[in-house]
């Protein structure tokens, strides 16, 4: 217990009270002004390393891929085509989600990644074979989860049919629990899903609990993630959004037909 | 005094604990233990902020008007558990991520709060530092020992030094998936509680009532 507090004058309160939060104040602004551009710099360092090690999955198929073979664009998601006056390498998609010029709310009815809003462009990564055919796109995907925003990069064939991976790179969901989408065994489960059924319908998804490997479901949908169901409904919901026609959708039937 | 600094350094150890006597800070102790490393730079982050939070309510301890004592206490602890993690996303980036959300919730970590309400307040400056210190060591030992048993007998590794080899990668260690899972760190807190009270009777908590029909008096 305290030994004695002698200022029990409201006003010498008040202005003991008015230091301590302005000098802890003055130490946190100092302090995220500081350290912010380190941070930002290893997010993004962490964004490209996440990149690449896509890409090193897809070298046993192929060749090794560098970084600087990749292509990106950016895609109006609407209609599916290039948006050629916006330059990929300063689109910042973090800043066109949010701002009301260069997004749209998304209905409540239809949001099942849980975003709210959507840019009207997204930049995207392909490569191509020395044919100029796309050999594989990789897209960025985001979502909720159970008590943070999910990022990360899908990756599929060039026909668009199947996953050659899905890796998140930032979330902050409970670790040991959502937390474990980032494990390497649940990445493992994801090449290979097939995306559409025969219909054209996408299909691929998370299961609730297991996926029974005698059924359907089996080359769509990968087991959830057991005490992380919202976590695991939530990369289910994100994938569905933006593999669906309010997403990717319409740039991937440009891709099918050849025209991207 | 060099006796009373040394009793505020050492008693949280064992004799005080903050984990096993006062069962405090508990969640942080189930959610990051799963490696050694994690438990470490966790353990180090709550050393920081006791020891700074201590000194800084000490220091200032007379000043404090009694009705908003804690507010004081939770703003300051509150901008240290800031900058700490801010720390932590700048310079320890990839161990940063997978404490996650635990580092900030260090301000909720009712060790913080309980020090500097419960030693700093009526302390100097240095006995309140060596509490803060002695504190943040006692939750650092119960951490690494969990953190050892989990990440051994859940990886078969020691700070991500392979000692087992797990049957993935060819061994003959089959790893207990119960360790990298929370209830895990229940069981052998537990554990370790029992240990020491059974080496320490007087930490045994005395019983607040009776169960009706119960013929021996037994401690919870």
């Amino acid at each position: 217990m305290a030994e004695s507090s002698i200022h029990e004058n409201p006003f010498q309160a008040l202005s003991m009270l008015l230091g301590v939060a302005v000098l802890c104040a003055l130490l946190v602004s100092v302090s995220a002004v500081k350290l912010q551009p380190r941070y930002v710099a290893n997010l993004e360092a962490y964004r490209l390393a996440q990149l690449e090690s896509i890409l090193s999955a897809l070298s046993g198929t192929a060749h090794a891929v560098a970084a600087d073979e990749i292509e990106s664009r950016v895609v109006e998601l609407g209609s599916g085509r290039y948006a050629d006056g916006i330059d990929a390498a300063t689109f910042d998609a973090r800043k066109a989600a949010v701002d009301p010029n260069s997004s749209t709310p998304i209905p409540p009815a239809s949001d099942i990644a849980g975003i709210k809003r959507r840019a009207k462009h997204a930049g995207v990564f392909l490569l191509r074979d020395p044919g100029g055919r796309i050999q594989l796109i990789i897209l960025p995907v985001r979502g909720s989860g159970y008590q943070s925003s999910l990022y990360g990069f899908l990756a599929l064939s060039g026909d668009t049919s199947t996953v050659v991976a899905l890796r998140f790179y930032e979330q902050g969901d409970t670790p040991g629990m959502g937390g474990r989408i980032q494990d390497p065994s649940w990445e493992a489960l994801w090449p290979g899903k097939q995306v559409y059924d025969e219909s054209g319908t996408v299909r691929i998804g998370v299961a609730r609990g297991k996926v029974s490997p005698a059924s359907v479901d089996a080359q769509h949908m990968v087991d959830g993630i057991s005490g992380a169901t919202r976590t695991s409904q939530g990369v289910h919901g994100l994938l569905r959004f933006w593999l669906g026609d309010s997403g990717f959708g319409p740039f991937l039937e440009r891709v099918r037909r050849g025209e991207a | 005094m060099t006796n009373r600094y040394w009793d505020a350094l050492t008693t949280p150890l064992i004799g005080q604990n903050p984990i096993t006597l006062q069962i405090l800070g508990i969640c942080s102790a189930l959610a990051v233990t799963t490696t050694l490393q994690t438990a470490l730079v966790m353990s180090a982050a709550v050393t920081c902020v006791l020891a700074l939070s201590g000194a800084s309510v000490s220091t200032i301890r007379r000043f404090i008007p009694r009705s908003v004592r804690i507010i004081v206490q939770i703003t300051i602890i509150a901008s240290l558990v800031i900058i700490v993690d801010q720390m932590l996303k700048a310079f320890a980036f990839e161990i940063s991520l997978r404490l996650s959300v635990f580092v900030g919730l260090i301000v909720t970590n009712c060790i913080v709060l309980g020090r500097a309400e419960g030693f700093a307040m009526g302390h100097g400056v240095i006995a309140s530092t060596l509490d803060g210190i002695g504190n943040g060591l006692g939750y650092s030992l119960i951490l690494l020992l969990v953190g050892a048993i989990r990440e051994f007998f859940g990886h078969g590794s020691l700070f991500g030094f392979q000692i087992l080899w797990t049957t993935a990668q060819g061994g003959g260690f089959d790893p207990l998936q119960l360790m990298l899972l929370p209830p895990s760190a229940f069981f052998i807190i537990g554990g370790i509680i029992w240990l020491i009270r059974a080496r320490r009777p007087e930490q045994v908590d005395r019983s607040e009532f009776r169960i009706r029909g119960e013929s021996r008096e037994e401690g919870r």
